[in-house]
């Protein structure tokens, strides 16, 4: 990196015209070296807007970029199915300027120099910030206590740390993880699954796991865990993070664990907000995913609780597998889909066309909230002057067919695979460098020589 | 119909009509030479991925019966257990021309997996998936129920459904592929079953399935049935607290003496006791209850051939009609395999 010649400061300036902030009023935005440096009307006159490339943007939507607080970018160890480059370059056009890896990779990001080898890959891909996500316990094996604090102290400065994937279910682990991470402002992110619950578990339990005959996973399992690491949370006075929540009880436990003023903030996934258990009677591994598909009342339930702020945001659980694990049996299956790429169509489709958010929601779901949970300084800003240059551009009247092999994530196992969603990212502004733009991508951000840097819109 | 992978979505005209269909294979059985040349150049791969004897042989009587050339693909001990793919098993079957595949599979779903990708273009046919379907084995079911039904009520069996007869399925459901089959089919057909088992063996969900679930086996019975079926109980799951002991579970859900001899003292003198095999004795049924007149244990094994006859001959045979108006006659002298029922208790199981 110390080779790379482009001098991280210098990323040009750029004239967005006439597009809806946040979906309202359209103004122009002007961005110089990574920074908002402009916004109001007709700015194209200006002197500051003197020499910049104008990017028509009638009819689009400014956001914030998008924080993606639970992504699978697989390296190191499976860039088969996935690379810190394939992964980050598909949040680029998913329309992310950063993303929380999470820490079940092989080896798994359990001390200092794991997530300091994918914070680096992060910086040298160039396309999103990448957070790396500690886990929790060494090997994910729910035992011993990483060594969180060295990860916290890392070049990579980890905040958000989670077994995701399995669950912290020694409740005095639990405990203890919640209150160690108090010393460095960080945060526990838990995947909610009981494990005696769920033992060999293929797919929600109910009506439609009665009739297929596959082992269910009950609500039970998450709730109960939820349940108990809200009080955890308030016992020891920490902050807690739920990942992925599904099902409608969950949503409860944790409004009521909001009323009491409980620290504890809450993920849906996209593909929670949109697809029942209904689609798995095809026993096409695709909709295989863990936690499972649930029911329509829960898909309602969730849709309601991330409009009112119960559930604080949206994260992809993006969970790219290679073909041969998703080609077989559904027992056989891996469990999990990718997400980074369609994760705002399936938004807007599910929370903006239905009347139940606006787009200033829609940047605090994917954007403002998970940059706070995640303690990212420089992203989920406001689009004002000053701040930094982290910006998308969307088209909220495109309409297109979602075609995993069209995708530039390495996976193919997309459940949303043929159906026509609402919305596509035209231009993604990572700070200051688009690194997408006409809807396609367009080159990296690059990185100054130092490595502490985090870019002109770092000021650290 | 292309393939037969379940009973849940088979139609009540497509279900007679492989029940009729096996009333005529049932007349092929009685012949001095038990063979028809229906499939003759016809390639039928039994492909087994759980071992099952009874239900391999069966299909393999049924296919041969036919004339149909038939090889049997066991996955233990095969490139399967090596690691090879379903995906590459299918294809390699497919490469070698197989007409039909009929799929044992330990993973439920696994025959609509064959059947909705494009790795094998052939019939399948699901021989038990899982926790999820069993199809020949209800058609069997319920090709013995109606043979026993026509018989009570001296009409034909051919054309006929099980309106008005009253089956109690009674044990561990949840793991049964058998009992969901059932299900499916005695409503198609008409029937009201009643689901008996302990709520540890009851699927959540069940209350949406066409049935009538009860806790009580004696209060079942005093309701009146005209059939009983016992599903294998395993002894194991009793480690996972699926019930207490063995014993306990014989006492409140088993077909024991008592309840054998309380068929008598209720007057439900017609009432058959049926059971897909292999017997758990003395643990879901008693030797006695296996073992009497009422039994029709080996009358269903009989019956499997003709039914899965009946199957790959519609499946393979072309012909993609749905069932005529009127059934077909010639079948009126078919009622020995369930009067051949009464015998059964010589027979070795």
């Amino acid at each position: 990196m110390a080779h790379e010649q482009q001098d991280a400061a210098r990323t040009g300036s750029y004239l967005i015209r006439g597009a809806a902030i946040l979906g309202g009023a359209a103004q122009d935005l002007l961005i110089r070296d990574g920074i908002i440096t402009g916004r109001g009307t007709d700015l194209a006159g200006s002197d500051a807007a003197d020499g910049a490339t104008v990017i028509e943007a009638a009819g689009l939507v400014a956001l914030p970029g998008m924080v993606d607080i639970h992504t699978h970018l697989r390296e190191p160890g499976r860039e088969d199915a996935e690379t810190v480059e394939t992964g980050t370059r598909a949040a680029a056009l998913g329309g992310y300027t950063a993303v929380h890896a999470m820490a079940n990779s092989n080896p798994v990001a359990d001390t200092a120099g794991v997530v300091e080898q994918v914070h680096t890959l992060g910086r040298a891909a160039g396309w999103v910030d990448v957070r790396p996500v500690g886990a929790v316990t060494v090997g994910l094996a729910g035992e011993q206590l990483a060594e969180l604090g060295a990860m916290a102290d890392s070049r990579a400065k980890v905040r958000v740390f989670s077994d995701d994937g399995i669950c912290v279910h020694d409740p005095v682990l639990m405990r203890r993880a919640l209150e160690y991470v108090k010393a460095f402002d960080g945060v526990v992110a838990q995947h909610a699954q009981e494990p005696r619950l769920t033992a060999g578990a293929q797919m929600n339990e109910g009506d439609v796991s009665a009739v297929l005959g596959l082992t269910g996973w009950p609500a039970v399992a998450e709730e109960s865990i939820i349940a108990r690491d809200v009080l955890l949370a308030q016992h020891v006075g920490s902050r807690l993070h739920v990942c992925h929540v599904s099902t409608a009880g969950s949503v409860e436990i944790i409004r009521w664990a909001k009323a009491r003023g409980i620290n504890v903030t809450a993920e849906v996934t996209p593909h929670h907000l949109l697809l029942t258990d209904e689609l798995v009677r095809s026993y096409d591994p695709v909709y295989k995913v863990n936690p499972p598909l649930r029911t329509d009342s829960d898909v309602q339930a969730l849709r309601a609780a991330l409009a009112d702020g119960t559930i604080d945001v949206v994260g992809t659980d993006h969970a790219p597998h290679p073909s041969e694990h998703k080609e077989c049996e559904w027992a056989q299956a891996a469990m999990g889909m990718t997400g980074l790429e369609t994760a705002l169509s399936v938004v807007q489709a599910t929370m903006i066309e239905t009347g139940l958010m606006g787009w200033e929601d829609f940047a605090r779901v994917t954007s403002t909230a998970p940059a706070v949970i995640g303690r990212v300084a420089d992203q989920g800003r406001p689009l004002e002057v000053g701040e930094p240059a982290n910006v998308i551009l969307v088209d909220p009247a495109a309409r297109w067919t979602v075609d995993p092999s069209k995708m530039a994530t390495m996976g193919r196992n997309s459940p949303f695979a043929g159906r026509e969603l609402p919305g596509k990212v035209v231009a993604t502004f990572f700070k200051g460098h688009p690194t997408v733009l006409n809807g396609e991508l367009n080159t990296p951000y690059r990185h100054g020589s130092h490595p502490e840097t985090t870019g002109p819109a770092g000021a650290n | 119909m292309k393939h037969l992978l379940s009973t849940e979505d088979l139609s009540l005209a497509n279900a007679i009509r492989i029940l009729d269909t096996a009333e005529e294979m049932a007349a092929v059985g009685e012949r001095e030479v038990k063979k028809l040349p229906a499939l003759r150049g016809r390639t039928v791969v039994n492909l087994f991925f759980e071992d099952s004897t009874r239900t391999r042989i069966s299909f393999e009587a049924a296919a041969k019966r036919l004339s149909a050339d038939v090889i049997n693909f066991a996955a233990k001990g095969s490139s399967v257990s090596k690691g090879e793919s379903l995906k590459d098993t299918a294809q390699t079957l497919a490469a070698m021309g197989a007409d039909a595949v009929v799929i044992r599979h330990w993973a439920s779903g696994a025959p609509h997996r064959l059947a909705a990708t494009d790795w094998i273009d052939a019939a399948v046919i699901n021989a038990g998936d899982g926790t999820h379907e069993h199809p020949t084995q209800a058609l069997l079911d319920a090709f013995t129920m109606r043979r026993h039904w026509a018989q009570l009520h001296g009409t034909p069996s051919a054309g006929a459904d099980l309106k008005g007869m009253r089956v109690a399925i009674a044990g561990d459901v949840l793991h049964s592929r058998v009992a969901r089959s059932n299900v499916w089919l005695l409503r198609t057909l008409g029937a009201e079953v009643t689901l008996v088992a302990p709520p540890t063996l009851l699927p959540i969900g069940v209350g949406q399935w066409p049935c009538s679930v009860s806790y009580d086996m004696d209060e079942t019975l005093a309701k009146g049935v005209d059939a009983v079926m016992m599903l294998r109980v395993q002894g194991e799951r009793m480690n996972a607290s699926f019930f207490p002991t063995t014993r306990e579970y014989s006492r409140r859900w088993g077909f024991d003496d008592n309840r054998l001899r309380a068929l008598d003292t209720l007057g439900l003198k017609d009432t058959i006791i049926m059971h897909p095999g292999p017997m758990n004795r003395g643990l879901e049924i008693s030797s006695a209850a296996a073992d009497s007149p009422r039994s029709t244990v080996l009358a269903q094994v009989r019956n499997g051939v003709s039914v899965r006859m009946a199957a790959l001959y519609l499946l393979l045979s072309g012909d993609t009609r749905e069932a005529a108006a009127t059934a077909s006659s010639g079948t009126a002298s078919s009622s020995t395999a369930y009067s051949n029922a009464a015998h059964s208790t010589k027979e070795s199981h």
